[in-house]
């Protein structure tokens, strides 16, 4: 009954999503956090799908982070989000395609304001043109870039050198899909699947031969928030939020969580290891943490990369586990060495997150 | 030759006002889409406030269509419209009948409980809508959670798809919170072992003898009725549910697991309603229902000179409103047949 | 294993978790006091209750408590009550208040028997 009525949910939020032709918009803060992630996604979609996308160094933040810790109000984002379509329409596209959520949320939300109150558009295009001289044309196609993924997922598939798979045991993986909150809670109607069974990443975890959890808490926020991790005095939230979700999913089992939100994998990594650090615990099955992965590690692997290549080194849970289930061939000299060779520096880790003989 | 008036739905306002105008000496058609009368009735087995059994009622309903009313069933009428003096309505099949006066009591549908994705019917297992736990007691079957466990722990969620803008329906289905406190107490009686709760927003027990089953349900049966609505439901590793409400009460979040979860879904207009309403080309209120004349003096007169409307295709009812209801358009048919005569 | 400080810490959950809490006191209460099924949260009680005046004393509350099992809460509020009986007077389902209080107290003080 499950998946006949969910299926049922999926058929009725199916979302465009433009086929070639991208302007990619990086996020603020995943560059960071997992640096490997949207340079895998230029690399799968350059390389393996051939598609044509603009990574544009112009570009600048939505001021999603300032707009949601209340330091920047909404006319100055609007701006902002002009002058980066602005962009867009300079360098000849037309489907814009951020890579983090909370901007996917923001465009989306932009967009629609725009739609209902016309004047505010045109308030935005006078503040533009009189901080810049510019002009721009409102995106064809907004998607954020799982959307992207999961649109292809079935190439991918075809082109997968690896299955989301034991190999040991032949058993599909275990997966928890965490939704970045802003991609589809604000607009279901805007998410592959909608915002209470989200299919964007069940879809991808299917047509790659994994299984996806739904546990309690799935729909639960992580935590990440925004003045809950940018304020000290305030991350309590944030960790008791991941922890909930921990908790829940503890007893499937799960092999890995992937998520399509910049913050999300970071806290739950992170989380991990801060619970790790003071209570001693960990989540995941045989005394081991969960690694999260996101979306483009996630294609990246399947699609045959190398891991330290995706950034996996990068991970506070170590993904070895992972890496030996799918048996993917890597480097354990080459972990810590960043682009060309250069040594990264190896981390201090923590007695529960050793693996074999680190 | 008597006067004759075609009543489209034989469920309890169409069979009452049948039996009403046939009494009163005329010729009744009533048309009904299924195979026997009764519409929703046939499907609950006891009734609120008193426990008696719907077939009494049905027995009662149809011992007053009697022989004198012409039933045609297995027959949907899908259109109607006034041809020159007279009625006529056409059935899917494409036969024809004619009549001097036309009485709608299309009734109602049971709100579609997969709209609320978050309550998961449909999805989890677990979740039942009051509809198909009435359909358990009726055809006397066990009652059992999907996995065949006796269940322990029983929760009951008011207001699904009633008073909710989101759903499109601003309304309360009237209904919903005595059956829920009929059933809660059903399931005590057949299960004593097995905890009931009720999430409700408001108690809304305004029926006669209504406030004293309630009374009854959380004296006598023990069950909890807890002040919150549902915000979503989840389900666990072993096929029992996690719910989440506010004990607004206390101003708190609550967490509980049950085995079993059901939805007591509200009214909507049924498509019947709906689709000859357009045909005949009436009003609808400002929630779907058709509308009538006036809400308090006028309950089954419509825009349309003949065209009449009784029972829950107007709104929300009891049993016993409907069946004062289909009482009602009889006479105020016969009355408007006596005095015009003709359409 | 030493536990490493990093300034902020899980915070335990604030919802009534309803499968793990103990509501033996209930299920006692309504053997003895069997009224205590049939409080609908009216309020009357706590809108007349002199102890409610000047500290935060909520008879509904308790019982509401009594009914979740937040013991914590229970004994904390149980002996604000100064037993004049004025909510027992305004009750309109006759409630018996004082009973409730009573016994509640009886049940914590002998240790929960």
């Amino acid at each position: 009954m499950e998946q006949t009525g969910k299926k049922a949910i999926w058929q009725e939020y199916q979302k465009e999503i433009a086929e070639d032709k991208y302007y990619y918009a990086r996020s603020c803060i995943r560059q960071n956090f997992f640096p490997g992630s949207e340079h895998a996604f230029l690399n799968i979609l350059r390389n393996n799908l051939k598609k044509d996308l603009h990574d544009d160094a112009k570009h600048t933040t939505c001021t999603g982070i300032g707009y949601h810790s209340d330091v920047v109000p909404m006319e100055t984002t609007m701006t902002v989000v002009a002058r980066n379509f602005s962009l867009m329409t300079e360098a000849g596209y037309q489907n814009y395609i951020p890579s983090c959520i909370t901007s996917f949320g923001l465009y989306t939300e932009i967009i629609e304001t725009w739609k209902h109150f016309p004047e505010t558009l045109e308030k935005t295009r006078d503040f533009l043109f009189k901080a810049t001289k510019r002009t721009f044309d409102l995106p064809n196609n907004l998607a954020h870039t799982s959307d992207i993924i999961y649109k292809f997922r079935h190439e991918i598939a075809a082109m997968a050198k690896y299955k989301l798979v034991d190999v040991h045991t032949g058993r599909p993986l275990r997966i928890v899909d965490h939704i970045g909150c802003h991609y589809s809670k604000m607009f279901p109607e805007k998410g592959v699947g909608g915002a209470e069974y989200p299919y964007v990443l069940a879809g991808m975890v299917e047509a790659w031969g994994g299984e996806t959890i739904d546990y309690p808490e799935r729909r639960h926020c992580c935590g990440f928030g925004f003045r809950q991790y940018l304020v000290k005095a305030n991350r309590s939230y944030s960790l008791s939020a991941s922890r909930k979700k921990f908790e829940s999913m503890q007893p499937y089992e799960p092999d890995f969580i992937i998520t399509n939100c910049p913050g999300c994998p970071y806290f739950m990594d992170r989380w991990q290891y801060v619970i790790a650090e003071t209570e001693h615990k960990v989540y995941g099955a045989g005394g081991k943490a969960i690694p999260v992965l996101t979306y483009e590690e996630m294609a990246g692997l399947v699609l045959g990369y190398n891991p330290w290549d995706l950034g996996l080194q990068m991970h506070q849970v170590p993904i070895e586990p992972l890496l030996e289930k799918m048996r993917i061939a890597y480097n354990p000299a080459e972990k810590y060495l960043g682009v060309n060779g250069k040594d990264l520096g190896k981390p201090v880790i923590p007695e529960l997150f050793k693996y074999q003989d680190e | 030759m008597n006067k004759r008036v075609l009543i489209v739905g034989a469920g309890i306002a169409g069979m009452e006002a049948a039996a009403g105008l046939s009494s009163l000496n005329y010729e009744v058609l009533l048309f009904e889409k299924d195979e026997k009368p009764g519409g929703h009735l046939k499907n609950w087995e006891r009734l609120f406030p008193t426990q008696r059994l719907g077939s009494e009622v049905l027995e009662f309903l149809e011992k007053g269509i009697g022989e004198t009313v012409k039933l045609i069933s297995n027959t949907n009428i899908i259109s109607a419209e006034k041809s020159d003096k007279n009625f006529k309505v056409v059935s899917d099949k494409g036969d024809v009948w004619y009549g001097d006066a036309l009485l709608i009591t299309t009734g109602y549908d049971l709100f579609e409980a997969r709209k609320k994705e978050e309550y998961g019917h449909g999805i989890y297992d677990n979740v039942f809508t009051s509809a198909e736990l009435e359909s358990l007691f009726l055809n006397k079957k066990e009652l059992l959670t999907h996995q065949n466990k006796k269940p322990a722990r029983i929760g009951f969620i008011h207001c699904v798809g009633s008073r909710d803008k989101k759903v499109g329906n601003v309304y309360c289905s009237k209904v919903c919170c005595v059956t829920a406190v009929k059933q809660a107490i059903e399931v005590r009686e057949k299960l004593p072992e097995c905890e009931v709760y009720c999430f409700y927003m408001d108690l809304r027990m305004y029926g006669m003898h209504f406030e004293e089953l309630y009374n009854e349900a959380q004296e006598k049966w023990g069950v909890t009725f807890i002040r919150g609505r549902l915000s979503e439901t989840a389900e666990n590793i072993d096929k029992s549910l996690q719910i989440k409400v506010e004990d607004t009460l206390l101003g708190r979040p609550l967490r509980m697991t049950v085995d079993m979860l059901v939805l007591m879904v509200g009214f909507v207009p049924s498509k019947s309603t709906t689709m000859l309403g357009k045909e005949v080309g009436i009003d609808f209120n400002s929630n779907g229902f058709l509308k009538t004349m006036d809400e308090h003096t006028s309950t089954n007169i419509t825009g349309k000179p003949g065209v009449f409307v009784a029972g829950t295709c107007t709104s929300p009812q009891t049993i016993t409103n409907t069946i004062i209801d289909g009482r009602s358009a009889a006479l105020t048919i016969h009355e408007w047949l006596s005095k015009s005569g003709t359409v | 294993m030493k536990s490493k400080d990093f300034g902020y810490q899980a915070i335990p959950p604030r919802h009534i978790d309803y499968d793990k809490n103990d509501r033996t006191l209930f299920y006692f209460l309504r053997r003895r006091e069997p009224s205590i099924s049939i409080c609908f949260s009216c309020g009357s009680c706590s809108a007349t209750c002199p102890a409610n005046e000047n500290t935060p004393f909520s008879f509904y509350r308790i019982m509401l408590y009594i009914r979740r099992g937040e013991k914590l809460q229970i004994a904390r509020e149980i002996n604000k009550c100064m037993l004049c009986g004025k909510c027992r007077l305004v009750c309109p389902k006759g409630v018996n208040t004082r009973n409730v209080i009573l016994i509640t107290r009886d049940f914590l003080n002998s240790g929960g028997q």
